[in-house]
């Protein structure tokens, strides 16, 4: 039978395809999903060629959110910087804010407090909790179950009136700051954080009792979307994607920073690596994470939320700035010529919600980073679809895309 | 710690030289050793997971390019980073790593993309983040923060529509201290009469 290749949508998926090889109808169809669709979650396009319902070749298209945040960095001091790794997990900013400022901080060779380290761990975790309840959720929504997104949106909520109060925002915080934390946390917020993680608990056993062994989920899931342990690794994947394959990594662990060895905490890994697998990391990890937030809230250490040595990296009080002359000149050359940091190269990597959060900076002294690059998790979780979806389904696309947890913010440079 | 990490590193690859780091353990390599160490690496010594590439532009100077990769190892747990200098300023090239990390074909792609360092051996390399058709590479220190105005990609959508690409609104914008000149010009606010509701946004 003759191998012909039929135009249907507007893209130029040809140049890929003319080599398909004969199949049942003995012809493929060309389909674009995205730029703009509600299972892309944010801008991605996907080209692909289909035979009947089952995808022969998939080609990702990124670059539709191009914003040039690393151009950007350069161009300003490094505290100008902290607001836009609010724009990259979009989803859990706070993580974000604090794995930038550990990067800065590592190349000024800067300690903070114990008070300050655990507001970012509270910082980190919370935003994880965050992030995994809408990852979740809206994973849910993806496989056709609409109704554990509304419990799951409601706790998510209920957080964002915590973050509120600590930061100031609901969804771009912008709370640490180079050496600290923009201010303390305000009176009894540590009591309401335990409120909601008594609340959220309950939640969570409901998410379970609809989903785990939910006969329709699981038929859509387990077996589908499967990445060995060697291909989690060669193409890069961190957090509970990789974990998921079956690798035991978890940078809290394993590089522990922050802190984070102090506290007793479980890993969960899974074994087949499927989407299935992937939905129960995160729905594990969230309880994890609830223990670790209890914890810190246990022993939370008094003092200072920033490093008061760090006098030309952190900008002092407001009151003093208002009140003596040496404070208001230090403020004014914060504000204009940035926190002065040494020269120097530095790689940090975060255990973010998505998975590692990296920043490599290199600094030629002075308050502007002279590179900054972001190594987002996303990025590389989306690498291995061309791999990982010739074969399924197109119907499995959906679960696949959800499964794999990913924010369209940190493919872009 | 990181002394002895070296020391062992370099009794085996003696054309290895440590480069600064305010973290952990930086080699640099030579452009042509590069597959050979990474192979080794990978191999040997359990340094699987390429956590990504990029590279640097040292503008003036020469060699103006150096590529960046950090490995990890998901075993030991331990970071490593690699900087090859590319030999040539003009058209800078480096090894693909694609053959040994499947990471590594986004990741040069982007690098590509962005910086213009073209990867040997890499078996797809197209523009990742930009249009295919782009001339330039923006993160490079010579193109302007405030970009080029180039051709809106399909002719036929532009001819019809006059949509045009426009830099983006930052350097000059209302936003951005420019740094050149007496405090009370270059500061954000001053400027911010620069489009208003009486006045049009310069085009």
């Amino acid at each position: 039978m003759a191998t012909t290749t039929k135009e249907i949508s507007i893209g130029d998926l040809g140049a890929r395809s003319s080599e398909a090889e004969p199949t049942l109808q003995g012809e493929t169809m060309a389909l674009n999903v995205g730029p703009s669709h509600p299972t892309t979650h944010g801008v991605l396009r996907l080209k692909m060629e289909l035979d009947g319902d089952i995808v022969k070749s998939c080609d990702p298209v990124l670059g539709y959110l191009h914003r040039g945040d690393e151009k950007i960095a350069e161009n300003m001091t490094y505290n100008q910087f902290v607001p836009y790794t609010d724009r990259l997990d979009y989803l859990a900013p706070l993580a974000n804010n604090v794995a930038y400022a550990m990067a800065v901080e590592k190349l000024a060779a800067l300690e903070v407090p114990d008070r300050c380290q655990a507001i970012r761990v509270l910082c980190c975790e919370l935003a994880r909790v965050s992030s995994h309840l809408l990852g979740i959720g809206v994973y849910g929504m993806d496989a056709g179950a609409w109704t554990v997104f509304m419990y799951t949106f409601t706790e998510r909520e209920k957080l964002y009136t915590l973050f509120e109060e600590l930061t100031g925002a609901r969804f771009t915080t912008s709370y640490t700051r180079i050496g600290g934390v923009a201010r303390d946390i305000p009176d009894g917020w540590l009591g309401r954080v335990l409120e909601f993680c008594k609340g959220v608990l309950p939640v969570l056993d409901q998410v379970d009792k609809l989903l785990t062994r939910n006969r329709i989920f699981m038929d859509r899931t387990v077996g589908v979307g499967v990445i060995s342990k060697e291909d989690a690794i060669s193409y890069g994947l961190t957090g509970p994607n990789l974990r998921a394959c079956g690798v035991d990594l978890d940078l809290r662990k394993d590089k522990p920073y922050l802190g984070y060895d102090q506290f007793d905490f479980e890993v969960p890994v899974g074994t087949t690596g499927d989407c299935y697998d992937r939905y129960m990391m995160r729905a594990e990890e969230v309880r994890q994470s609830v223990s670790i937030i209890r914890q810190c809230i246990d022993q939370f250490p008094e003092g200072s939320y920033y490093a008061e040595e760090a006098k030309k990296i952190f900008a002092p009080q407001k009151a003093k700035v208002l009140t003596s002359m040496e404070e208001l000149i230090q403020n004014f050359m914060i504000v204009t010529e940035g926190p002065q940091i040494p020269a120097g190269e530095v790689y940090f990597e975060a255990e973010n919600p998505k998975g590692a959060l990296g920043f490599f900076i290199v600094s030629k002294g002075g308050g502007v980073p002279y590179r900054l690059k972001i190594r987002g998790p996303s990025f590389c979780s989306l690498s291995i679809l061309e791999k990982l979806i010739p074969g399924h389904y197109m119907t499995d696309i959906t679960v696949i895309l959800g499964s794999l947890d990913f924010v369209m913010g940190e493919c872009d440079r | 710690m990181a002394k002895s990490e070296f020391a062992q590193l370099k009794e085996r690859f003696e054309y290895l030289t440590e480069r600064e780091s305010a973290d952990h353990l930086a080699v640099n390599c030579p452009a042509d050793q590069l597959l050979e160490l990474c192979t080794a690496l990978r191999d040997e010594l359990g340094y699987d997971l390429l956590l990504d590439v990029t590279a640097v532009d040292w503008d003036a100077q020469s060699p103006r390019f150096t590529g960046i990769y950090h490995l990890l190892s998901t075993t030991k747990h331990a970071y490593l980073r690699i900087a090859v200098d590319c030999a040539d300023d003009i058209q800078p090239s480096l090894p693909s790593l694609c053959g040994l990390y499947a990471a590594a074909n986004w990741h040069e792609r982007e690098t590509y993309d962005l910086m213009g360092i073209h990867y040997e051996g890499h078996p797809d390399l197209r523009r990742i983040l930009m249009w295919d058709e782009y001339p330039y590479h923006p993160l490079r220190k010579d193109f302007p923060l405030a970009g080029i105005e180039t051709p809106f990609p399909a002719e036929d959508v532009a001819e019809a529509t006059h949509a045009r690409v426009l830099p983006a609104p930052m350097a000059g914008g209302p936003f951005v201290s420019s740094g050149d000149g007496p405090m009370s010009q270059t500061e954000p606010r001053a400027r911010d009469e620069s489009w208003s509701e009486q006045k049009e946004k310069p085009v």
